[in-house]
């Protein structure tokens, strides 16, 4: 095989400060009490700066801007707005490149990922959801719908820039005003989006972003003038999310964990079967609530399929993310690679199988091989729980009926994979699957225009497409 | 894929039609990215290097004249006059009737001499006029013989016929290497081009070719991946390693490292060799030419410094 030379993307594009505060009502300050916290790169674990905690009184003071701002911005006519969210989509695409080497300093994604999917997609969902802000009444939620008010939005770390667009872009389109709290690990993008928010000169208050962990998501979702609270996350702080919502009245989507089926039948288009199953977990690190993490693949053709995947793992190049032609980067956290470490432990001592093709990981940061188990049953904790890195479980099936019933054997239901070139099976597997999304011959597909979700404990709400308007309107 | 038994020619259609279908947005997909490695430097200049070595430099007009073959043969030894460092191409691509001049013009130079045959490019000829074509080039002196499938028998269904075809071409190339031309542009589906790949492959071709340059889609990257991934089952499961050669519309550098990048994730870096890997081209020389220079001397040279054949 013959070796690229290094090809790193210039951080130069980016110029980070020192210290960042809260985005509130149109300017950055300080937390009351000054507490910062730092982000690290995980590919390195170099500091890239301190960020502001915003305590509750930082928190009150941003769902109060939230709320004064609501008035002038939901009286806007939804062309008016819709030209707001223009600028920002075009503002986006105009700084994508310094947008997406943040984006792999904070994360840990590679470059290729944040440069060809995760900036893209946060364009897209701003131009689509401009484009609905005119058309609300077409939408068919009535002939007025009207905004909430004020959103608490709480996102993840697997894709910061994209999760606060999926959250603020429909909010804005229907005339809500926000308060977004961004994961602890991954703050900055969501400060420079508040800079491009600036810069699109969206008026003060309309987005506001208060960074912190836990305790800051807490206050927000309970604050008591929150209208609107949406989550992405895990199960975990879902469930406790919404007992704190309950009964206030407040409205709430969901979009919680995933433990997908990516099912393989004997007639899949193989070569392209296995780049779909490699895509399906190992996109992102595995960093994905829709990953395919469990295979399902027909008995018949399992040692083959097996044989292609390992072949086609053997020339994943995990390393440097900002490196163009890094497949896999870091994992994002030195606490997210402690449970994979340990669910693949786990599942090593229930006696599944473990593989991973031979790959040297850098010495410093966060890092975790691309990895198998074969030989894994239902009864197994790695076919149940949700690792959310780069291992995936494979499982085997005899009969349609026995995928079907395997694939559902889940406490969630985010999204599943079916590959066959049997159309007729296609559709009636798909009709079965209890998933938000269901992909065929392919997988890890985004588009603004299609609706997200998930069933049983993956949440509820949909977000994207024309769906995606509903939790955002009365 | 699970037949290990020859294939005998009464099984041929089954077989075919039991290969795992190709998925036209997944090839697709996983060509263009791999089409975005960045290949640089040190590697860039062991790319350009090994892609000079694997051009079948070609010329297959209605004007060619024993001038005009005789200065490609010239070019395809020394390709840049300036620089002893550069490597020779693979091979010189005629029509039959120029194989003798190149034949002499090539004389102790290591190149190789392909001639296309079989009626290039349609194939449209009785087999018989098609063999003594082929014999011909042969004779002529080309060690190397591209030939053409009927597309109109592969399309109709009538598989034993190429099948057929191919292994008697094979035979009137004695000890010659044959490259069997699939047409993949005229088969018009990854289906097809996979089924007329190993159709080709078990009839005993020694490569297995794109294209003859002559219709409107010549080669692309997701077909040139559907036949590498084509090869590299093949030998896994008869043991015998087959030739791959994309040919029309590779024009330049980019192009062709991305074919290179291909191989070495899909095949394998056993293919990474002018034994194994060819292109079929006539301008895609001057522009690895000129890449090659800037490598070497840090500034672009006008295209008059390279040579026009």
């Amino acid at each position: 095989m013959f070796e690229y030379a290094p090809a790193p993307e210039s951080r130069s594009v980016v110029e980070l400060d020192s210290s960042y505060g809260l985005f509130i009502d149109g300017a950055f300050e300080a937390a009351k009490d000054g507490a910062t916290f730092k982000t690290v790169n995980p590919a390195t674990e170099e500091v890239l700066a301190e960020v502001a905690t915003a305590g509750p009184e930082d928190v009150d003071r941003a769902v109060a801007a939230a709320r004064h701002a609501y008035g002038a911005w939901s009286a806007l006519p939804g062309a008016e707005r819709a030209k707001y969210l223009f600028r920002i989509a075009r503002i986006i695409q105009e700084r994508s490149r310094e947008l997406a080497v943040l984006e792999s300093l904070d994360n840990g994604k590679p470059i290729k990922e944040s440069r060809d999917v995760d900036l893209p997609l946060v364009a897209a969902h701003f131009f689509y959801y401009a484009g609905w802000a005119d058309k609300l009444p077409y939408a068919g939620f009535g002939p007025d719908p009207k905004p909430i008010g004020v959103a608490a939005q709480v996102i993840p770390w697997n894709f910061p820039l994209l999760m606060l667009a999926w959250k603020v872009a429909p909010a804005l389109a229907t005339g809500n005003t926000v308060v977004l709290k961004p994961a602890e690990t991954t703050p900055l993008s969501a400060l420079f989006f508040a800079d491009v928010c600036r810069q699109a000169e969206l008026p003060p208050g309309v987005v506001n972003i208060v960074t912190g962990a836990g305790d800051t998501g807490a206050y927000l979702v309970a604050h008591p003038d929150v209208d609107k609270v949406a989550f992405t996350g895990s199960t975990e702080v879902g469930r406790e999310i919404a007992r704190t919502v309950a009964g206030t009245g407040k409205r709430l989507t969901l979009e919680l964990g995933g433990k997908a089926a990516n099912i393989v039948f004997d007639d899949a288009p193989l070569d392209q079967a296995v780049e779909g199953i490699v895509n399906g977990i190992f996109f992102n690190q595995g960093h994905v609530c829709c990953a395919g993490s469990r295979l399902l693949v027909q008995e018949n053709i399992a040692e083959e399929l097996l044989a292609s995947l390992k072949r086609r793992m053997d020339t994943l190049r995990v390393g440097d993310p900002l490196d163009k032609n890094t497949d896999i980067g870091a994992i994002n956290s030195a606490a997210q690679l402690a449970r994979i470490t340990e669910l693949s432990e786990i599942g090593a001592a229930e006696g599944a199988e473990r593989w991973s093709p031979a790959c040297q990981l850098p010495e410093r940061g966060f890092w975790f091989a691309p990895t198998i188990f074969t030989g894994v049953t239902q009864a197994h904790r790695i076919a149940r729980e949700e690792i959310f890195g780069p291992v995936l479980s494979v499982l085997t099936f005899r009969t349609p009926a026995e995928a079907v019933e395997k694939a559902n054997n889940t406490p969630y239901g985010l999204s599943a994979g079916i590959w066959s070139e049997k159309g007729s099976r296609i559709l009636a597997v798909a009709d079965k699957l209890r998933a938000g999304v269901v992909w065929a011959n392919t997988f890890n597909k985004f588009d603004p225009a299609s609706p997200f979700g998930g069933y049983k404990e993956s949440g509820y709400g949909r977000e994207g497409g024309r769906h995606g308007l509903e939790a955002y309107l009365a | 894929m699970t037949v290990t038994a020859p294939i005998g020619l009464s099984d041929l259609r089954s077989f075919l039609h039991g290969l795992p279908g190709v998925d036209k947005v997944g090839v697709e997909a996983r060509a263009a990215a791999l089409g975005t490695r960045s290949v640089k430097a040190g590697s860039k200049a062991k790319a350009i290097d090994l892609a000079i070595r694997m051009v079948d430099l070609t010329t297959l007009e209605g004007a060619d004249t024993p001038g005009k073959v005789r200065a490609l043969c010239a070019k395809g030894r020394h390709p840049d006059p300036g620089d002893p460092s550069c490597p020779p191409v693979a091979a010189i691509c005629v029509y039959p009737a120029m194989a003798g001049v190149a034949h002499a013009a090539l004389a102790g130079s290591g190149v190789h001499l392909a001639s296309v045959a079989t009626a290039f490019p349609s194939g449209q000829a009785p087999l018989e006029v098609r063999l003594a074509d082929t014999r011909a080039a042969v004779e002529a002196g080309a060690d190397e013989i591209d030939m053409v499938i009927s597309r109109g028998a592969f399309l109709a269904g009538d598989y034993t016929r190429v099948f057929e075809e191919i292994v008697a071409v094979k035979q009137a190339c004695g000890s010659a290497h044959l490259k069997v031309i699939l047409e993949t542009g005229e088969l018009a589906t990854y289906d097809n081009v996979r089924r007329a790949s190993w159709l080709a492959m078990l009839a005993g071709a020694d490569f297995i070719k794109t294209s003859t340059g002559k219709v409107a889609v010549n080669a692309t990257l997701p077909i040139t991946l559907v036949m590498l991934e084509a090869v590299r089952d093949f030998r896994e499961r008869h043991g015998r390693q087959i030739g791959v050669k994309p040919a029309g519309g590779i024009k330049n550098t980019k192009d062709a490292i991305k074919y290179l990048v291909l191989i070495n994730e899909t095949a394998g870096d056993d293919w990474l060799d002018p034994a194994w890997f060819r292109f079929g081209a006539s301008s895609l020389l001057n522009d690895l030419l000129m890449q090659r220079t800037k490598l070497t001397t840090g500034h672009y040279s006008g295209p008059d410094y390279f040579t026009l054949d």
